[in-house]
């Protein structure tokens, strides 16, 4: 999801990208995914039983789709997109190539999470996306703030101010919204209802810049702010949280009373992958229970492969345990595949509270 | 017979740079000049027209974005004058050997890190919990911590320090080739030390101070991380909004016309500049 | 002190660590003097200049300008002007613009600054070349300019630092008489250093020879030339043969020296304290040497030489010869009474007494 480390050189290695395409006599792996998603020792493991040369460009959701656009699919040979990002995206750009169900090991996987993906990535009767990593977006917070910020809006509570941070992406306007009381996923195909919603969001956030240290735009400029104690509540993803929790016990990831922030990232194989039988093997390999726990202890976030919890490190799991209890599983909201057009309608809003003064 | 070999072996001497400019200036910015007056009407069909200028002008964030860029920039490069001409009048007039080499290279130094990481040096500093801040406390100047990151002081600091090498290597290279003796002039035929700064040394250094500041304005108005880093909630800046339309939004159309629109303000401020202070292309850059 | 002088100094003292680069130094210039300062490079001269015009400042001693202290007094508060070796005109100003700087400084309306800018051109021969960038002049034209912007200042002292080095040899002869002429016509004290004793010799109403920071002698040029009071200033000013031996006599301020192949020959003694049977040194001016047969002139004295060579040159011919192993040279009249002369030839050169110059031997 949108609410993970971020690379700034994206510029940079989309040139990289677009000119290093395969030509070594060795067999080779192009992946792009996110940081944690291939550890060094699963990527040995696996290059160890295969013989195949894993590349791996570390991304996020835009930049993935930036660089996958410029080369109409080319350049990489499996990519790691959100499943809510597929749909929207391959009707506009047509970039990735449908997923042979029949060359995935499902049995390794959750059932439910690969009806709920294939469902979210389907277009023209095929769907594009395998369900490999999940987790949530929702509130960090410091003990001493515990009390006062327990929702999304709660951030703008005048007893935090100037200790908070969040990021001026789509995240946050879901989170708002929901914390207003309002659905925006349920008027994700009524324009008008959306662009209503859109709007008092938007005016929430320009009133509350006041209260923000600054909107966050890296992974470690978050947690070094936390970790610091210069912001005490932010609005950020789980793994983040119970990383700090970690060194730090007095700071949580809470899963706000409206609703922790819901994604999971797939496998897509783009539309000119020149590897996709190495692919194929990758996403059969990486989610196999032992090594998709690696993939946990790394990333800190959970899998969609079945029965990988046991093989976790114990303080994940009870740091997991911590935030989410079953009335807050429950409460997860899961993102809906993005109808197009939305988003530019979101980047205005967002661009309007940046230069809002 | 030997005229054309002379000629065949300029012209491959050239090629690489034909190449250069043609491939990598040229042919991408016409393809951003036409890709900015595309619309797209639906998902798959492009028209022609103005509608992303026209957005640039009706949506009030973007044209005071810009505004806000280039008067910071103009500010910027102003300062960056400011502080460079003593440092390089300093090692062009007064250090004398080795000190003079080892001033130079005190500048150069921080450029041997990227930009990324001077960035975050300041923001070590800076920041709340950072070194300025402790010092105040510990001095007993002030009674808790001070933020002094996230501001436009912020942004503008980190700005002067990117800049200042390209301010001091233009100035100590035409400072370095007065003649001491018309400094001395100017004193003698009776001018005090603000009319010698004025009338003899700023005239001779022109050419040093327009090649300097063309360089830092541009690089000032085209940086990205040190606005975004250093500035926090209210960075605003022109590139990033650029670099947002292209990288978040997939807006490549919006984000050409913010890029041409750049282009046009910075080629127009350079024009400016030349034309204020009566200084040629060729004789800023000769 | 010295109320009536331009410029006098005393006991001017500059050091650079060790080395006094100027060392105890008193002048006294009257006011419409031309004065030179003659001396090899690093004699210190630039030093002194550079103090008279406040650029530096002297350790000891005091300079007085019309009988006002100038130790404190900054150079742009001084009333000297200097005219730099390289001229220093402005570049980025024109010809009209270099002039007016010290005009516009004293706060001249623009009216009366153009009217005295464009005199002073026509005074210095270059009518109407104000919008002119100095770039695009000759050096002479150049050379000019710079004396006009010092001049329309009416200053009371003018510092010229061999302002003449960078022009060719024909201009320089042109511009010495010129520089001569107007500095008689606008009046002006000038302080010329130089290395170059043709210049100073030329120009000047006094010279002071300088050696190793000090004044080996002020005087008139023509006295500089007829009696130098040191062997440095014998050889430094005019060209002079130098002959070592021994005092044999002493008698009505004339010595007898006993060369050091035997000959004994004449001259003026221009040191006190000189006893028979020192080391003395003979300074005998090439002109003064004349060819002479077995009959002498009455009280001249002769030496015999050998050619080595004949240098012509025109009236500056000459013929290298030698004494004994020093070398002698002599000026070969070109007016056919010079015999003909082959290398090897024996000749007798004669001299009047009082025409040459003994010192004791160390002295230089």
């Amino acid at each position: 999801m949108a609410l993970r480390k971020t690379r700034i050189s994206a510029l940079a290695t989309l040139l990289a990208a677009t000119t290093a395409s395969g030509n070594l006599l060795a067999e080779e792996l192009r992946l792009i995914t996110w940081g944690g998603y291939a550890p060094d020792e699963v990527v040995a493991q696996f290059e160890e039983e295969t013989g195949i040369d894993v590349q791996i460009t570390l991304s996020n959701n835009e930049d993935m789709i930036s660089k996958l656009r410029a080369t109409g699919g080319a350049g990489f040979d499996l990519a790691q997109p959100s499943q809510d990002r597929i749909v929207g995206v391959q009707r506009q750009f047509n970039i990735y190539k449908p997923i042979d169900y029949s060359r995935v090991n499902t049995d390794q996987l959750q059932p439910s999470m690969v009806k709920a993906t294939q469902e979210s990535t389907a277009l023209n009767g095929q769907s594009f996306g395998v369900p490999s990593v999940w987790g949530t977006s929702g509130l960090i917070v410091h003990n001493s703030v515990a009390d006062t910020v327990t929702d999304y809006t709660d951030l703008c509570d005048p007893a935090v101010a100037g200790k908070v941070s969040y990021r001026l992406k789509r995240p946050t306007l879901m989170g708002f919204a929901f914390a207003m009381g309002m659905d925006p996923f349920a008027a994700y195909n009524d324009r008008d209802e959306y662009q209503s919603i859109m709007a008092k969001v938007e005016d929430k956030l320009i009133d509350c810049k006041a209260n923000v240290k600054t909107y966050w735009t890296g992974g470690d400029q978050l947690l070094s702010l936390l970790r610091t104690g210069e912001v005490t509540a932010a609005m950020a993803w789980d793994a983040g949280g119970w990383k700090l929790n970690a060194e730090n016990p007095e700071i949580r990831f809470v899963a706000p009373e409206s609703g922790a922030l819901g994604w999971i990232d797939t496998f897509a194989i783009p539309r000119r992958s020149e590897n996709e039988e190495a692919a194929y093997k990758w996403i059969n390999f990486v989610m196999q229970p032992e090594i998709a726990a690696k993939i946990t202890n790394a990333s800190g976030n959970f899998t969609a492969s079945k029965g990988a919890d046991e093989f976790v490190k114990a303080e994940l799991r009870d740091a997991y345990r911590l935030s989410f209890d079953d009335e807050a599983i429950n409460n997860i909201k899961w993102y809906p595949p993005v109808p197009p057009g939305l988003e530019a309608m979101e980047g205005q809003v967002l661009d309007r509270v940046q230069a809002a003064n | 017979m030997n005229a054309s070999a002379s000629r065949l072996s300029l012209w491959l001497l050239l090629t690489p740079f034909l190449l250069w400019i043609v491939l990598l200036v040229l042919v991408p910015h016409l393809q951003m000049l036409r890709v900015s007056f595309q619309v797209r009407e639906s998902w798959d069909t492009l028209a022609w027209g103005l509608e992303q200028y026209q957005n640039f002008f009706s949506e009030s964030y973007y044209w005071r974005t810009f505004v806000r860029t280039g008067v910071m920039s103009l500010f910027t490069t102003f300062l960056t004058l400011l502080i460079a001409f003593p440092i390089a009048w300093y090692i062009a007039r007064l250090a004398r050997g080795r000190s003079k080499g080892i001033l130079f290279l005190a500048c150069l130094i921080p450029f041997w890190a990227s930009e990324l990481v001077r960035t975050y040096g300041w923001m070590i500093l800076l920041r709340e919990s950072g070194l300025f801040s402790s010092w105040l406390q510990a001095l007993g100047w002030v009674d808790g911590p001070v933020e002094m990151l996230y501001n436009d002081v912020a942004v503008i600091i980190g700005l002067v320090y990117n800049g200042l090498l390209f301010m001091v290597v233009p100035l100590v290279t035409t400072l370095d080739g007065m003649d001491e003796n018309l400094v001395e002039a100017g004193y003698d035929l009776g001018g005090g030390h603000a009319t010698v700064l004025r009338e003899v040394v700023i005239p001779w250094a022109m050419p040093g101070i327009v090649s300097g500041c063309i360089v830092v304005f541009m690089l000032t108005l085209g940086s990205y991380l040190t606005p975004i880093l250093m500035g926090g909630k209210d960075s605003a800046w022109f590139t990033e909004q650029i670099f947002t339309q292209f990288i978040t939004r997939f807006n490549w159309e919006q984000g050409a016309a913010l890029g041409v629109l750049l282009l046009v303000l910075s080629s127009l401020m350079v024009w400016l500049g030349l034309k204020l202070t009566g200084q040629s292309l060729r004789k800023v850059m000769g | 002190m010295a109320t009536e002088s331009d410029l006098s100094c005393n006991g001017l003292i500059r050091r650079f660590g060790k080395t006094a680069a100027v060392d105890h130094i008193s002048l006294d210039v009257p006011a419409g003097t031309f004065f030179s300062i003659l001396g090899p490079s690093g004699c210190g001269k630039t030093t002194l200049l550079r103090l008279l015009a406040g650029f530096d400042k002297p350790d000891e001693g005091d300079i007085f300008i019309r009988g006002q202290r100038m130790n404190d007094v900054p150079p742009n508060k001084r009333p000297v002007n200097m005219v730099f070796q390289h001229l220093a005109l402005f570049p980025t100003m024109t010809v009209g613009d270099n002039i007016g700087y010290g005009l516009k400084r004293r706060k001249v309306p623009a009216a009366e600054r153009r009217k005295r800018i464009a005199r002073v051109l026509e005074q210095v021969g270059l009518p109407g070349l104000e919008q002119r960038n100095p770039q695009e002049l000759s050096g002479g034209q150049r050379q000019r300019v710079a004396l006009a912007r010092c001049l329309v200042l009416e200053p009371t002292l003018l510092l010229l630092d061999e302002p003449l080095g960078a022009l060719d040899l024909k201009l320089r002869e042109q511009m010495k008489v010129e520089l001569k002429h107007l500095q008689k016509q606008f009046g002006t004290t000038f302080v010329y250093i130089t290395h170059d004793q043709s210049e100073a010799m030329v120009m000047s109403d006094q010279v002071a020879v300088m050696k190793n920071g000090r004044f080996e002698q002020v005087a008139p040029p023509e006295e500089l030339y007829r009696e130098p009071a040191t062997p440095f200033v014998a050889g430094f000013v005019g060209d002079n043969n130098r002959l070592s031996g021994e005092v044999v006599t002493l008698a009505d301020n004339m010595a007898d020296i006993r060369l050091d192949n035997g000959e004994v020959v004449r001259g003026r003694l221009a040191a006190n304290g000189l006893s028979s049977g020192d080391r003395a040194e003979l300074y005998v001016r090439p002109e003064s040497l004349m060819f002479t047969g077995e009959a002498l002139k009455d009280g001249f004295c002769a030496m015999q030489a050998k050619v080595l060579t004949t240098l012509f040159d025109g009236a500056n011919s000459r013929v290298e010869a030698e004494n004994g192993g020093q070398p002698v040279f002599a000026r070969l009249p070109q007016d056919g009474t010079a015999p003909r002369l082959t290398t090897g030839a024996e000749i007798r050169l004669a001299w009047d007494p009082k025409l040459a110059r003994v010192y004791g031997a160390g002295q230089s």
